[in-house]
């Protein structure tokens, strides 16, 4: 049996470091937000000619007259991903885009993806996606409600906002792109979290009928061991399947596999050190559970 | 858990078999209509375009209120009360009366069976809003006024939006109300949207007025520019015919001239009034003018009384065309503005699938390679449950013909990847009673009537993350929560009705082996 017990104050630290850190960076630094919540125009191009690089395709984008434009390699060495405000909101940009590169490098260009949301469209949609997240932790946590005894939802809610500030944390620090597949993966991290933290609770609190004379910081802590094969077993096929995305998946499915990954090792992480120590720190023991029994 | 009646087992063969069945059809070509269906591909897939459309609705009001102060002002005029200083405001109209007629204003405006405020019983409401202060009043449209109004012009909008559309003769476009103001276009296959949203940004509004430099006109005189927006004449408010008159528009070639134009029949009353116009105003100029701009302002030489005729404006043969199309299709009630566009092309959506596909079938190797490694005979069990259950969310979403997106491949790895639990909730159990408990078959029943609550638990909280998504989010993430959901109910079924099953036939065969799992 591993002694998980006995780390639970100094995870309780690097949980709130976790959370803290997150959150300065979440405040301070923010979100890099892409077109779907901020507006703007994006451009999929794959050149045909292999001469053209992406320094002289960004000298000649500055030249348009786009405002602020970013140009990058989108995966393969021919794809390039092309954002800009589109301020303005011009109607023929895509056009003119076209007419001006065909000017300077031929027509050697294959517009493979193009999105342009308007401003008032990127608002609704940021909107709806705060709203879709904070709809999944109010239904967890009435489902949990129902369920379990309080002690047990706030440990579980607790958990659930440690993995997605964390997540949301490591995005912003490394300045990767939320989009709505993120708010996707976002979803999904709290329905696995939850998932992952269930089970647990649910072996806890079998536990805490069977044994009476146990204390709730042991007791915690042999459920984890005797849930662990599984929340091993679980967590690696979904990560192995989640890496198969990451990889093989393509480019556009990178940011939501790696927000999957992040998800599933945070969320496996705080089902352990952070909804079980808050049944320890909450005094948690038999006559929790059995005065609930009574009721029903 | 483990007894299986003979019912049972034909139940779950017949079902698991039908739905192999009809995942199948996506591959083949089935005779009946019922095995005939497919998956549809999300325009990220198949490559197409996706545009949403706002319904500019400030020039359908100002009509509007411009329309109900002349009707006002004729309609108390009938009944001797006379309206001082009516005007328009920031959408609101306002006016003022004398002190005697002031309460007769209030019940015209507030009777339920007022002919100039119409009442809406359905929403207990009226059309306008009166609201007086002393003897000046402000009228403007109540909330349901402007819901009637928006939906109204939407109704109309989406009819000649589609129209268009499918002049052009489009893939199976998918056109569709979002909102009371929103229409949402979805053209699958169509990886130029150009030519659509050109023509779906104009308005069509086509008018023929004179060309006047009488600026005491008796209906009012504007300004306009000429498509080269330079150029300028006064013209007349006076419409003789509009967009509305004309039967059929067509590009042709002018053999006397070589110049592409587009001719047009116009209706009876059309026909009439063009008649009637062209014979009194020979000499004159008539400017042909469509969204505020003139096209050409060619002179009267002949009544024209055939109730045919051509419009000349330098056109290329597609302008030409494409003129001839929108003045078919006819005008719409405002101008639409496109607020989200989403295009991708064909060759990038097939590279998304093979992606998809390449990604899917190394998740789930993966995946059946660690479950077997890890429980032998009993991963094996859990890997034949896994494909079952892959070919019976495919045969459902084949079923109701849903739409698979590139987030929606993702959600069934993601299936593949969870899908696991459940048999590994179950098996983990069985080993623990199996320290205790020496019969197998007691072992494996009480191993999955142990874990039942913790499976459906953690089955739910997946669901409803699922649904929510569901209900917020959009396009291809739609399609994410699609397959996820989807996913759990099919992983439940074979995790307790086949892969029990198949455990129920092992454990059966090998009750007295010891370390079974």
């Amino acid at each position: 049996m591993i002694s998980f017990n006995k780390y639970y104050n100094h995870f309780n630290v690097v949980s709130s470091l976790l959370i803290i850190v997150s959150l300065v960076l979440l405040i301070f630094k923010g979100l890099n937000f892409g077109i779907d919540f901020k507006g703007g125009t994006l451009i999929e191009l794959r050149s045909i000619d292999t001469k053209i690089n992406v320094s002289s395709l960004r000298d000649k984008f500055s030249q348009m007259d786009l405002g602020d434009v970013s140009v990058k390699k989108f995966g393969n060495d021919t794809d390039y991903l092309i954002k800009f405000e589109n301020k303005d909101n011009k109607k023929n940009i895509i056009e003119e885009i076209k007419i001006n590169l065909d000017k300077s490098f031929g027509n050697n260009f294959n517009f493979r993806r193009v999105e342009n949301v308007g401003p008032k469209v990127s608002s609704e949609l940021l909107k709806s996606g705060v709203i879709a997240i904070s709809l999944s932790l109010a239904a967890m946590l009435f489902y949990i409600w129902i369920r379990f005894e309080w002690q047990f939802s706030l440990g579980a809610i607790l958990a659930l906002f440690h993995d997605v500030i964390v997540t949301l944390g490591v995005f912003s620090l490394f300045s990767l792109e939320i989009n709505l597949s993120i708010i996707a993966a976002v979803l999904t991290i709290v329905g696995y979290s939850m998932n992952d933290t269930v089970v647990i609770f649910d072996r806890v609190r079998e536990n805490l009928r069977k044994y009476s004379d146990i204390k709730i910081f042991e007791l915690t802590n042999i459920s984890i061991n005797e849930t662990l094969s599984r929340t091993i077993i679980t967590s690696a096929t979904t990560l192995l399947a989640l890496l198969a995305i990451y990889f093989f998946g393509g480019e556009i499915l990178k940011g939501f596999s790696l927000a999957m990954i992040l998800g599933v090792i945070f969320g496996t992480y705080s089902s352990i050190y952070i909804a079980n120590t808050v049944l320890v720190r909450l005094r948690v023991s038999q006559k929790t559970v059995l005065r609930e029994d009574n009721e029903k | 858990m483990l007894y299986f009646s003979k019912l049972r087992i034909l139940f779950i063969t017949f079902f698991s078999l039908l739905f192999v069945l009809i995942a199948s059809s996506n591959l083949f070509k089935f005779d009946d209509s019922f095995f005939d269906k497919k998956i549809n591909l999300g325009l990220d897939l198949q490559g197409g375009s996706y545009l949403l459309l706002e319904i500019d609705n400030t020039p359908v009001i100002e009509q509007k209120l411009q329309n109900l102060t002349t009707s006002i002002r004729n309609y108390f005029k009938e009944k001797d009360i006379k309206i001082n200083n009516i005007k328009i405001e920031n959408q609101n109209i306002y006016f003022n009366v004398l002190e005697k007629n002031k309460q007769t204003i209030i019940d015209t405006f507030t009777d339920e069976n007022s002919d100039i405020n119409p009442y809406y019983p359905r929403f207990k409401s009226h059309q306008l809003e009166i609201e007086d202060t002393g003897l000046n009043f402000k009228l403007n449209f109540s909330r349901q006024g402007l819901i009637v109004l928006k939906t109204s012009s939407q109704d109309q909008a989406i009819e000649i939006v589609r129209r268009r559309i499918d002049e052009v003769g489009t893939n199976e476009p998918n056109i569709l109300k979002r909102g009371n103001n929103r229409i949402l276009v979805e053209l699958p296959g169509l990886d130029d949207p150009m030519r659509i949203k050109s023509l779906l940004g104009k308005t069509a509004n086509l008018t023929f007025r004179f060309v006047t430099n009488d600026n005491n006109d008796s209906f009012g005189v504007e300004k306009l520019k000429f498509e080269d927006g330079i150029d300028e004449a006064t013209v007349s408010k006076r419409i003789i015919i509009s967009g509305d008159n004309l039967l059929d528009a067509q590009p042709k070639m002018d053999t006397q001239t070589n110049q592409t134009i587009v001719s047009f029949s116009l209706d009876r009353v059309g026909a009439k009034r063009f008649g009637k116009a062209t014979s009194t105003g020979i000499g004159k100029q008539l400017a042909i003018v469509l969204d505020g701009k003139i096209i050409s302002a060619p002179v009267v030489r002949d009544t024209i009384a055939s109730g045919s005729g051509q419009i000349s404006g330098g056109f290329t043969f597609q302008t030409a065309t494409d003129l001839a199309l929108l003045l078919r299709s006819g005008a719409l009630p405002a101008p639409l503005n496109i607020i989200e566009e989403r295009t991708v092309g064909p060759d990038l959506g097939q590279d998304s699938i093979n992606a998809g596909m390449i990604a899917l079938a190394i998740g789930f190797l993966l995946v059946i390679i660690f479950m077997f490694v890890k429980y032998r005979v009993f991963g094996l069990i859990t890997n034949v449950t896994l494909i079952i259950n892959l070919f019976i969310l495919l045969g459902i979403l084949t079923l109701f013909e849903a739409t698979l997106t590139l987030p929606g491949i993702a959600g069934i790895i993601l299936t593949v990847g969870m899908a696991v639990d459940a048999n590994v909730l179950i098996f983990e159990r069985i080993k623990e009673e199996l320290r205790d408990e020496n019969n197998n078959i007691v072992a494996f029943d009480s191993g999955y009537t142990k874990s039942r609550t913790a499976i459906i638990d953690a089955n739910i909280t997946t669901l409803l993350a699922a649904i929510i998504l569901f209900f917020m989010g959009s396009g291809p993430v739609k399609g994410f929560s699609v397959t996820l959901g989807v996913g759990i109910f099919t992983t439940l079924f074979s995790v307790y009705f086949i892969a029990r099953l198949f455990t129920s036939l092992y454990v059966s065969k090998n009750r007295d082996k010891e370390k079974l799992i």
